[in-house]
């Protein structure tokens, strides 16, 4: 579980299969902006595994973090990602 | 354009193959009817209306109260104005709202999801491999194409619809339209301004 506003990290991640957690956002720090509540994960379904429940949680990129220092400074970005793709932040 | 545009001509095809080997199968086999197949699309889309979203911008213009509710759980107010998701589960809806220090923007890059139930199908360019993957690398660029142009120092944000959460903008009113009612500023609201592609 983490908490809103915390601070965290996505994994560095190459599934086989079906996967909600769009490359260019993968490894990249990141906030918690809220927890959307639970869902099936997808990528269980979609590659014939049984049915698994997750938290799925709102978060927040700052441009930069995900393009490198030259990106807008004034844009960022947010994704609805499953809690397995998350890692606390070291 | 036009590579892209094949590409795209050709991915619809592949999926539309799929889909129609899909259900005859079903059919051949008994677990499906066409007819059922017709009646589930019928139902599904006419219920499906970009007139819905702008009602409920027009509502949260105009009702401070209703806003907030939209804007904590868009899925229950939404409800309120019998807009009806019920045949959309287990996909919710999330209402973002534009400020005067922050301008949203839509997109799905991993396909094309989009709040279908408020603003009907979606339009070409939403799915176009171009809008998809330059907006999130440079959405003022984007945006400055659909003719939004906005103050330097604005945060622009952009919402990939990863997963079962659908997204639209509940744009800023406009300056100038207090002797409006609620159906004339419903008629202000635009397709691109609730995917934020365009100011209202």
């Amino acid at each position: 579980m983490f908490e809103v506003g915390e601070y965290v990290r996505t994994r560095v991640m190459n599934p086989d299969g079906h996967t909600r957690i769009p490359a260019y956002l993968r490894g990249r720090p990141c906030r918690i902006l809220n927890c959307a509540g639970t869902f099936l994960f997808s990528d269980a379904r979609a590659n014939g595994k049984p049915d698994v429940v997750q938290s799925l949680y709102t978060v927040l990129f700052a441009a930069r973090d995900v393009w490198g220092a030259d990106a807008d400074g004034t844009t960022s970005l947010v994704a609805d990602l499953f809690e397995s793709y998350l890692e606390k932040r070291t | 354009m036009s590579h892209s545009h094949e590409h795209d001509h050709e991915a619809s095809a592949a999926i539309s193959n799929r889909v129609k080997h899909l259900i005859g199968t079903l059919e051949r086999r008994g677990i499906l009817t066409e007819s059922q197949v017709d009646a589930t699309i019928h139902s599904f889309l006419s219920k499906a209306r970009p007139a819905n979203g702008f009602r409920v911008v027009a509502r949260a213009w105009v009702d401070g109260e209703f806003k907030q509710r939209l804007l904590t759980d868009a899925t229950s107010a939404v409800g309120e104005l019998g807009v009806d998701l019920s045949h959309w589960a287990p996909v919710r809806i999330r209402a973002v709202e534009n400020t005067h220090a922050l301008h949203n923007v839509i997109v799905c890059t991993l396909c094309s999801c989009y709040p279908l139930s408020l603003l009907g199908p979606s339009p070409t360019w939403y799915k176009s491999e171009a809008y998809r993957s330059r907006v999130v690398r440079d959405p003022r660029s984007v945006l400055d194409e659909f003719g939004v142009r906005l103050a330097p120092d604005k945060e622009v944000r952009v919402w990939d619809s990863t997963s079962e959460l659908r997204y639209f903008v509940v744009p800023e009113r406009p300056a100038g339209t207090g002797s409006l009612s609620e159906a004339e500023l419903g008629e202000l609201v635009t397709t691109n301004g609730l995917i934020g592609t365009a100011l209202v």
